[in-house]
């Protein structure tokens, strides 16, 4: 009984919290990485196109709620809304491309001088979002906010401790399992993803075979448009939506393509589990779950705590140097930062 | 250099004759901007019927007439603070200032203006516990009460509840951190167990891991110091989410009308406490108000009326205007012994420290100053049944 017990808090309260927050960053990451991969810079503005996607789902998802709307069955109605905020988004990021780094694409210029226009479009998103949906905390989760609560897994089972599961976590694995499928499959199996691989592992033979780049380009800001969206509506959903709290995902990230290897979607994914989990598990105090596993009265004086939850975000930071000092290019062989 | 020592003597020189007149100015410093930009109205309108209804009287020092002047405390930024507050006393030549509102610029306006200048403050809801003992000449009063008072009270409350083992979490300021720390201190000499203290940041979007932290701690019950439009809401959702805890203790920056439209009934059996009293003197300001035109149950409201008649009655007791003069007869007129005075009743409080006698001013929040010149301190009881607020019972 006593090691089901710890397990359900394990579960309850690092992995599945960590496996949702993973998907999350994966997500994020991937259209980073895209980004790097074919566009060959950093793109800054990542967690506000996230923002924004994620308030035109928003605006959507309060129109349908508006009409009488209450979630789709037990799933939030915000999934139904989720097509339209990734064609606007798509629009906005196409858009900004036209307006703003086509033209450093013409001029051949640096990486860093994209970086530091990547980060004008930011503040720029930002400020978009603030002036349209406000600072405030916005909700907009409807449907059913379990798959099971701890109170009903308690009185299930009869264990001490409760296990939840929320919807939104569930829909979260599932939908980043069917985006990255999706995603894959269009790298691999389609002309246009290969002719998107062939430009990002060498762009002068790419362009001498006949690619067109600007085409290419415009695919991936499309896709990042809807890894975006997704990732950002998959956040709000689980946790909450302010328009600042998405400037603050750049860090885990950016930490999870870089420590995955920039370009490398593969190790995007894993990056963002790896980020997530440790994250999670650093700063969780393990004392319970020892607790229930440690024989007889030989219970734990402290938390067992590795760090206080107010350096979360030290731990991705930690993470990157780590990987940066001794492996440049990432666990997967990336290009090099 | 000549022009402008001419130019200060003679603006002395107006002040002092101003005083002379028929005609005092008293300053008002309340966050009109910033963060509590809500609750300035009320209380700016509860100072200044206090003085409206003294200047009416016409009883204070022999037919005095006050006129309020405002400042913006903006709350957050003490510069700016200081500077509104430089500007009432050298330019508008108050004889008191009633605030500023937050604990932060409240001091700083406090040692920065007002002990140097020898004007008497007195802040109707500044709470941080260090304000008691800061260096202030004793011209610094507050009807607000400390949160030293609020950590001993909901102490009480909790271990009345038969729960005698808590985990606390609270916002990272000096507001949180001293309700934080006077609470601890209470519940463990009474006899409790705060399993821990865990602060949170305001403005995250996940607080899974904070509400995972003060879970393997355990406790009956979660005591959130926080604010209910921010972090506050955050760690009871994920508390409720992952069942951590079910019980939870609010103090006054989370009970609120949000937090019940936030949770409803999630919270149920969920407890906690705020300022406030049942007095004769809350309902009797409280219909004031509204024949006035504005709330009277605005948070710290009462209390600024409070602040404006405490210093205006402490004049007639003391005969003068001059704020180091009547200082001393703060204290004297808001407790016993003596006649006790309601809202609506200043003029007869006037009268009877003109004809010599003792007043006892309870006022609108029933005020008691205790130590160095603070609120003794009374609070509601609050309960959470059936997805509403309700009172249970005062403190």
């Amino acid at each position: 009984m006593d090691i089901l017990n710890a397990i359900v808090t394990l579960l309850n309260f690092v992995i599945i919290p960590a496996t949702a927050y993973g998907a999350q960053l994966a997500l994020g990451a991937l259209g980073v990485t895209l980004i790097y991969g074919i566009l060959r810079f950093s793109n800054f503005a990542h967690g506000d196109t996230m923002a924004f996607g994620t308030m035109v789902v928003i605006l959507c998802t309060w129109g349908l709620q508006g009409m009488g709307m209450d979630g789709i069955g037990p799933l939030p109605t915000a999934l139904l809304a989720l097509p339209v905020g990734i064609a606007v988004t798509g629009l906005l990021v196409v858009g900004t491309d036209r307006a703003v780094y086509r033209f450093y694409r013409a001029k051949k210029a640096k990486p860093v001088i994209y970086v530091i226009a990547s980060l004008g479009v930011m503040f720029i998103m930002n400020g978009i979002v603030r002036f349209i949906i406000g600072v405030d905390d916005q909700r907009f989760a409807d449907g059913e906010r379990f798959i099971i609560s701890a109170r009903t897994f308690r009185d299930m089972t009869g264990l001490e401790e409760g296990l939840a599961f929320r919807t939104s976590q569930g829909i979260t694995i599932v939908v980043a399992v069917i985006a990255v499928a999706l995603l894959f499959w269009f790298l691999n199996r389609t002309r246009t993803g290969k002719s998107m691989r062939a430009f990002s592992d060498n762009e002068d033979l790419a362009l001498l075979s006949g690619i067109n780049p600007e085409r290419v380009v415009m695919i991936t800001w499309l896709i990042v448009a809807a890894l975006a969206t997704t990732a950002g509506t998959l956040y709000g959903l689980d946790k909450s939506f302010k328009a600042f709290t998405y400037f603050q995902l750049l860090l885990p990230i950016f930490a999870a393509a870089i420590v995955g290897g920039l370009g490398n979607p593969v190790g995007a994914i894993l990056g963002g589990f790896l980020i997530a989990f440790s994250e999670v598990g650093v700063t969780y105090a393990f004392r319970k779950v020892v607790e229930y596993l440690a024989p007889g009265d030989w219970q734990p004086e402290g938390l067992l705590q590795l760090l206080s939850t107010d350096y979360k975000f030290a731990v991705s930071f930690a993470i990157l140097l780590i990987v940066l000092l001794f492996r440049p290019t990432g666990i997967m062989k990336g290009k090099s930062v | 250099m000549k022009k402008i020592l001419l130019a200060s003597a003679a603006s002395l020189a107006l002040t002092g004759a101003a005083q002379a007149q028929e005609s005092i100015s008293l300053g008002v410093i309340l966050g009109f901007t910033g963060p509590l930009e809500s609750l300035a109205p009320g209380m700016a309108m509860g100072a200044e019927m206090a003085m409206a209804e003294v200047s009416a009287s016409g009883m204070l020092l022999g037919g005095t007439t006050v006129t309020p002047v405002r400042g913006d405390s903006t709350c957050i930024d003490a510069s700016a603070a200081t500077a509104a507050a430089e500007r009432l006393i050298t330019s508008d030549g108050v004889a008191g200032i009633v605030g500023a509102d937050c604990s932060g610029v409240t001091t700083a306006i406090m040692t920065n203006v007002a002990v140097p200048n020898g004007m008497v403050m007195i802040s109707p809801s500044a709470t941080s516990p260090a304000l008691s003992t800061a260096e202030d000449n004793g011209l610094f009063f507050r009807t607000a009460p400390s949160d030293a008072r609020q950590g001993v009270v909901m102490a009480e409350i909790i271990l009345g509840r038969g729960i005698d083992t808590v985990a606390v979490t609270y916002t990272n300021n000096d507001y949180g951190l001293g309700l934080a720390d006077s609470f601890q201190a209470a519940f463990t000499e009474l006899g409790g167990t705060v399993t821990l203290v865990a602060a949170h940041e305001d403005g995250r979007a996940d607080y899974s891991a904070e509400v995972g932290a003060l879970a393997s701690a355990g406790g009956d019950a979660l005591v959130v110091a926080g604010y209910v439009d921010q972090g506050g809401s955050g760690i009871i959702q994920a508390a409720l989410d992952s069942g951590a805890f079910e019980t939870f203790v609010f103090p006054d920056g989370m009970v609120s009308q949000t937090l019940v439209d936030n949770f409803g009934s999630d919270i149920d059996g969920s407890f906690g406490q705020n300022p406030g009293t049942d007095s004769e003197g809350a309902a009797l300001y409280q219909a004031m108000a509204s024949a006035a035109g504005y709330d009277g149950t605005s948070p710290f409201s009462a209390e600024a009326y409070d602040a404006a008649a405490l210093i205006l009655l402490a004049m007639q007791a003391s005969g003068s205007t001059v704020p180091s003069e009547y200082a001393g007869s703060v204290m004297d007129v808001a407790n016993a012994p003596g006649e006790p005075i309601l809202p609506g009743e200043l003029a007869r409080g006037l009268e009877l420290l003109a004809a010599g006698q003792d007043i006892d001013y309870v006022g609108a929040s029933a005020v008691e100053l205790i130590g160095g010149g603070e609120s003794a301190g009374n609070y509601r009881e609050i309960e959470i049944q059936g997805g509403a607020l309700t009172v249970v019972g005062f403190r």
